[in-house]
């Protein structure tokens, strides 16, 4: 089981370096440690969002709200910041945890308390959060001009060579392999995936759980709203608009079952880059970015008939010949 | 689907006929309809209008069409994200063949072939290679409207010709419109398939239970695909209706349409795990959801905050039953 998930990242891995040599043909520059550099912080925050949804997909639930929890948090703090320049960025951004652990614990909450399933739950706050943006911004803008250099520039300062925003990635990055391989939490998460019913008698609580990874989900949605707006300097209803499903997309592409139980970190991250990679590539090498979602809805149908085959090996199913027929 | 199997939130109707035919799901959403719609007619004096009331059924007939046949999707366990994508690539390509000057009749065999061909694709996609319809769904609603945006760029078509401007603004009878002939219609016809045939039973039997049914002999997979089939035409068929109400085609046309049309299934009581669910019910969901942003309209509420109203009626809908169960067992929580 292990070599085998090792083996379904090598193969992403070397999908991606083929990507960026097929790339490098038709644009020397892009293979340059400086552009890399740029594509990796261009993805960062697709690769957090999609580290929060990959917790949820783990427990066989789904998380469709996290975009609009983004715009949500996002606006929130881009209106604080506008009335209130003074507020440190730290401090903006533990709001914007806050604000998001909020918005994510409502969604456990619905899932965990009264068990309905998380896609309805979800696509129930999906619309109300986004909805909740224009209550709460009146439908007006939180323009450039209107937040401070300290909001806008904070992620762009050079750390070490890198901007805070890949530091930040890098962190999460880190935080999410530490809890997910070392963890007895990262441990409950997975045997919810693979099996419900025996997480049960194993003494995991299945519905506290769900909570859990909820919030998660909703503390990543709330930073990835900080984030993305200091970064594209807009607050708008619109932000991150249908954005969810790239996040899934991500997921998918990094080999996560949708069926829950399957999945790593380092898939989330590489399928999140490799989603990066084609949108920061197609411009650079005079493709029309009209062609961007034709591709990436190529690659996520081509991942699912890849990943499908290592998940009909898990045999849940005894009889598997019938169910396949 | 990717749930864990809750317990059914519909009411079990097998239990206390009497009981259950005054608190059926079906009756609690004519109850809500009728509240939302005396609501609608204090609120606003322009509301009980015929004309009016004749307006508010555009806001629910394309996608009340595409939910009918995802209802019958989502019983037998599978889903499809991808219908919002299809309507946008159908009326890409009846862009593209009125720019050829083709006419009226071959326009709408366009929009059905189109659907059609969609839907096939993700049915083989999904029972061939047996892979979850979620992700290959979610693949091919990138796909589709993808194609639809490298076709298009960021221009539009227009120049319909007029006969097809019936389909999505012309009227049967007085005000009543033939968008809404259609979806009654069909609403009747999949109400009929689902509930009075064999085909309807065998759909509800592989949501309940795939493997039994394999064992049956009932085959699961081409039932499954006919039902992709049938939401990409019904998909087809709304996005003929929507072209010729808009009178022009756009890539980001019907965006956001697949999420409208499984919250109608939900809200009209169809369990998202499978197995459970009624025509009549999305219908009168489908109705709710046009009332409330037809009312929430007339009172110059935006858009956007009418999908709070929505949002939060789809979640207290669901929670009402499962909190009224437990508090009667007296076991909250």
């Amino acid at each position: 089981m292990k070599s085998f998930l090792k083996y379904r990242e090598i193969w992403l891995l070397a999908g991606i370096v083929v990507l960026i040599g097929l790339i490098s043909t038709r644009f020397p520059g892009f293979a340059d440690p400086a552009n890399l550099r740029q594509v990796f912080n261009d993805t960062s925050i697709l690769m957090i969002l999609a580290l929060g949804q990959m917790v949820v997909i783990l427990t066989r639930s789904i998380d469709l709200s996290m975009a609009s929890n983004l715009c949500f948090t996002g606006m929130v703090v881009a209106m604080l910041n506008a009335a209130h320049p003074a507020i440190p960025i730290p401090m903006l951004i533990v709001i914007a945890l806050l604000v998001g652990l909020v918005l994510g614990a409502i969604n456990g909450l619905l899932v965990w308390r009264l068990n309905i399933p998380s896609i309805v739950v979800t696509l129930g706050t999906l619309t109300i959060y986004r909805g909740a943006t224009f209550v709460v911004s009146g439908g007006a803008w939180v323009n450039a001009d209107q937040m401070s250099p300290d909001f806008i520039n904070f992620q762009r300062v050079a750390f070490l060579g890198l901007p805070v925003l890949s530091w930040i990635a890098i962190v999460v990055i880190a935080l999410f392999f530490l809890v997910m391989t070392r963890t007895a939490i990262g441990r409950s998460i997975y045997a919810i995936g693979v099996n419900p019913t025996a997480s049960v008698y194993a003494g995991i609580d299945v519905g506290r759980t769900k909570f859990i990874v909820f919030c998660i989900s909703g503390m990543i949605g709330g930073l990835a709203g900080y984030l993305w707006i200091s970064r594209y300097v807009i607050a708008s209803v619109e932000v991150a608009n249908g954005y969810e499903l790239n996040i899934i997309a991500a997921c998918v592409i990094g080999g996560i079952s949708i069926a829950g139980g399957i999945g790593s970190v380092g898939g989330a991250v590489l399928g999140a880059l490799f989603l990066g990679i084609i949108s920061n590539a197609l411009p650079v090498i005079n493709i029309s970015p009209f062609w961007q979602m034709a591709i990436s809805g190529s690659a996520i149908i081509l991942a699912v008939v890849l990943n499908a085959r290592g998940e009909r090996r898990q045999g849940r199913i005894i009889l598997r010949k019938a169910e396949a027929a | 689907m990717t749930d864990t199997p809750a317990p059914r939130h519909i009411p079990d109707r097998l239990d206390k006929p009497l009981s259950s035919a005054i608190f059926s799901w079906e009756a609690l959403l004519v109850v809500i309809a009728v509240a939302i719609f005396a609501v609608n007619s204090f609120a606003s004096p322009y509301f009980l209008d015929p004309w009016s009331l004749s307006d508010l059924t555009f806001n629910f007939t394309e996608k009340g069409l595409i939910a009918l046949a995802m209802a019958l999707l989502i019983i037998s366990g599978e889903i499809d994200l991808s219908v919002a994508a299809i309507v946008a690539l159908a009326s890409t390509m009846m862009g593209v063949a009125v720019q050829a000057g083709a006419g009226t009749p071959v326009l709408v065999a366009i929009g059905i072939v189109v659907g059609l061909g969609c839907g096939s694709f993700n049915g083989l996609l999904v029972t061939r290679l047996g892979l979850p319809s979620i992700v290959v769904t979610i693949g091919t609603m990138s796909l589709f409207r993808g194609i639809a945006f490298i076709i298009l760029g960021d221009q539009a078509y227009k120049g319909y010709p007029e006969s097809f401007a019936f389909f999505g603004q012309g009227y049967v009878w007085w005000v009543f419109s033939f968008e809404l002939a259609l979806f009654l219609i069909a609403a009747l016809i999949y109400w009929f398939v689902l509930h009075r045939t064999s085909f309807g039973r065998r759909v509800f039997a592989i949501g309940n239970n795939p493997v039994a049914c394999q064992f049956s002999g009932v085959r699961v997979n081409r039932i499954k695909f006919i039902l992709f089939c049938l939401t990409g035409l019904m998909s087809g068929i709304a996005s003929v209706l929507i072209t010729s109400r808009l009178g022009s085609t756009r890539p980001s046309i019907a965006q956001g349409y697949e999420l409208e049309a499984i919250t109608m299934v939900v809200l009209g009581g169809v369990s998202i795990l499978g197995g459970a669910g009624s025509i009549l019910g999305v219908v009168l969901a489908a109705f709710i959801m046009g009332l409330v942003t037809f009312g929430l309209g007339l009172l110059n509420v935006p858009g956007i905050v009418m999908s709070i109203f929505i949002g939060l009626l789809l979640i207290i809908v669901i929670a009402l039953p499962i909190i009224w169960r437990r508090l009667r067992v007296g076991r909250f929580a």
